[in-house]
């Protein structure tokens, strides 16, 4: 599907230094095995990948009904979708959510990197352990959890509050669902991005920072100033990552709503939305166009985003 | 690494421990009470759910409402093996089918989809073939494309071709790893020298015993990682299968909670469910911090292979 054409000669031109001497027809025989390495990916990418978006797509610039069978419409889809107020609430939901959630989880990640990058006491590498614990746990049975300690009926919340003499808050309340739902992302992502910034902390030589000792830098300087624009790669990844994984929020809602009637519509987020949309209404072209816009709008801001980091990132 | 108490004499260098931790805190002259307490913080906001959970996993769904231990401690009956029993009953014991379903989209998903990231990795950091930068450019836009949008399509695709409601709709899609292929080539490109498979070459061994014997061991770092990933990212799934599966004899265990939580808190005679979907959330989330556990050797250093340059 991308074959470039490149003449022989652009491709001599590309080989590495160690094939210099050989015969041309046999090293290009020899690259070939890496089309052979590839294709059993490049089959999957295709059928599973390539397909369904030009499927989507397809399906996005028709619509269907009982009277006229399918009829190309165009992108007539696209303009409901962006003037359609559910889907736009729906994006405005999920743009709030990475503004308040992707900050919540980067920050506790990257403060907990750090002081374990400080530590090496068996409780330091225990509590590396314990707050990296929650990422295997599917995110459906985190939700299920989450739900219980929520619910004023088996949760601890009216017990601990109860110490302080307050009346526990209403977690899954319409004005409350929000913050429960930032807490229980944070709780289930935290430690996987953290476990990625310590990596990545431990992979800087150290002789780095003596200099900066020998100067009296305190250690939060050293944090501050050293150890994060060292590992800048490091967090663009993460917060790619969590970008990516909110704009398409779907499943913790989607389980919390059983538990907080009402606080939860169907069309909470554009996920959720096109999932109804699909499964209830049985309105698959307009879910696709729903699907497909909401695929651009990631892809949009994830490229949007790395432009804009492509100094600390390294990327091009 | 298992010295706790600091001593000045400790800066003499008698401990090897790398890094920051054993310099700043000679500098400091004493361990460091502020930070252990903010991680004592930390520990128990992240374990505190999976410790509920534990004990409410050992109640009946009485104990649940209104224990004498309260929701974080135990009750004065033990109900974990009747809780385990009644799992076995419900439904003919259908969350046992459940829990293997989803051993089995792990499984087969993650071990197919590390397979082909392997294979890929490989071809592409090692092989100059034509197309290659082109296809790797594309590859690494879809690492960017949200899975969860290709959800519908993939139903409708599969649904035209008779797929939909058989385990391939669940395992097919799984398969489909651009960034475990992104690792693998990252990794690939670092840890296996050219001049090491030239040599191997030279020694008459094909571009498949090659790779069979030289390359694949020093791959294995990766190649636990992306298996850990690809495993997890699996066995979570909740969005595909809840789409294209509606034989209640096919879905994973975390689709059939969910839907025993819907059931129970729309109230339809579903109360006595309580219990079981504690207890059964429980032993679901057993194996993988099990498997974690057990393999951080490899997935500690391997999860920041992502952002190497």
């Amino acid at each position: 599907m991308a074959t470039t054409t490149a003449p022989s000669s652009a491709h001599r031109a590309e080989a590495p230094a160690s094939a210099k001497h050989r015969p041309d027809k046999n090293y290009r025989r020899k690259q070939r095995w890496g089309w052979l390495f590839v294709a059993p990916f490049a089959l999957v990418f295709a059928t599973f990948l390539i397909l369904p978006l030009v499927f989507a797509f397809r399906m996005s610039l028709f619509t269907s009904t009982l009277a006229t069978g399918n009829k190309f419409v165009g992108a007539e889809n696209y303009v409901k979708a962006f003037t359609d107020p559910i889907f736009l609430q729906g994006l405005g939901t999920v743009a709030k959510f990475a503004l308040i959630m992707i900050p919540a989880q980067m920050v506790v990640a990257l403060v907990a990197a750090l002081v374990l990058d400080n530590l090496a006491t068996w409780a330091s590498k225990f509590s590396r352990l314990m707050i990296f614990i929650p990422y295997a746990v599917p995110v459906v049975i985190g939700a299920l959890m989450w739900g219980f300690l929520y619910s004023p009926r088996f949760g601890p919340a009216s017990s601990i509050f109860g110490l302080f003499g307050a009346a526990a808050p209403d977690f899954l309340a319409q004005d409350s669902i929000f913050g429960s739902l930032v807490n229980i992302v944070t709780w289930q992502w935290a430690g996987y991005y953290m476990i990625i910034i310590y990596a990545a902390l431990r992979g800087i030589d150290p002789g780095i920072y003596e200099a900066a000792v020998l100067d009296g830098a305190t250690d939060r300087q050293i944090a501050l100033r050293i150890k994060v624009p060292m590992i800048s790669s490091s967090l663009v990844m993460v917060v790619i990552f969590a970008l990516i994984g909110t704009l398409q929020f779907f499943t913790e809602p989607q389980v919390l709503r059983a538990v907080a009637q009402g606080a939860i519509p169907t069309s909470y987020t554009p996920n959720m939305y096109a999932f109804s949309l699909a499964f209830s209404y049985s309105q698959f072209n307009y879910a696709s166009a729903i699907s497909f816009a909401l695929g651009i709008v990631v892809f949009v801001f994830s490229f949007f985003f790395l432009f804009l980091t492509r100094k600390q990132s390294g990327l091009k | 690494m298992a010295l706790v108490t600091d001593t000045p004499q400790q800066q003499d260098g008698g401990r090897k421990v790398r890094g920051a931790g054993s310099r700043n805190r000679a500098r400091n002259g004493g361990p460091r009470i502020g930070s252990h307490i903010f991680l004592l913080i930390l520990v128990i906001y992240f374990i505190t759910p999976i410790w509920w959970l534990t004990v409410a996993s050992t109640k009946d769904t009485a104990g649940l409402f209104s224990g004498s231990g309260g929701p974080l401690w135990f009750d004065d009956e033990f109900h974990f093996f009747s809780n385990l029993q009644g799992l076995f009953e419900r439904q003919d014991g259908i969350y046992w089918r459940w829990l293997g379903n989803s051993f089995l989209y792990a499984i087969s998903g993650g071990v197919g989809a590390t397979i082909l990231a392997v294979l890929a990795g490989y071809g592409f950091a090692k092989y100059n073939f034509r197309g290659r930068a082109a296809f790797f450019g594309i590859l690494l836009g879809a690492v960017m494309v949200p899975l969860t949008a290709l959800v519908i399509p993939t139903f409708v695709l599969l649904s035209s071709v008779g797929l939909v409601n058989t385990v391939w709709a669940v395992i097919l899609p799984s398969l489909l790893s651009p960034f475990g292929v992104y690792l693998m080539r990252v990794f690939a490109q670092e840890a296996v020298p050219d001049e090491l498979l030239d040599a191997a070459r030279i020694d008459g061994a094909g571009e498949i015993r090659t790779f069979f014997q030289i390359a694949l061991p020093l791959l294995r770092p990766a190649i636990v990682t992306v298996l850990l990933l690809s495993v997890v990212g699996t066995w979570n799934n909740f969005f595909l299968p809840l789409a294209v599966l509606s034989d209640p004899l096919l879905l994973p265990v975390t689709v059939g909670l969910n839907g025993w939580q819907a059931l129970s808190n729309a109230g339809s005679g579903g109360e006595a469910l309580w219990n079981l979907i504690t207890t059964g959330a429980f032993i679901s989330i057993i194996p993988l911090i099990i498997a974690f556990l057990s393999l951080q050797k490899y997935w500690q250093g391997g999860l920041s292979l992502g952002s190497l340059k």
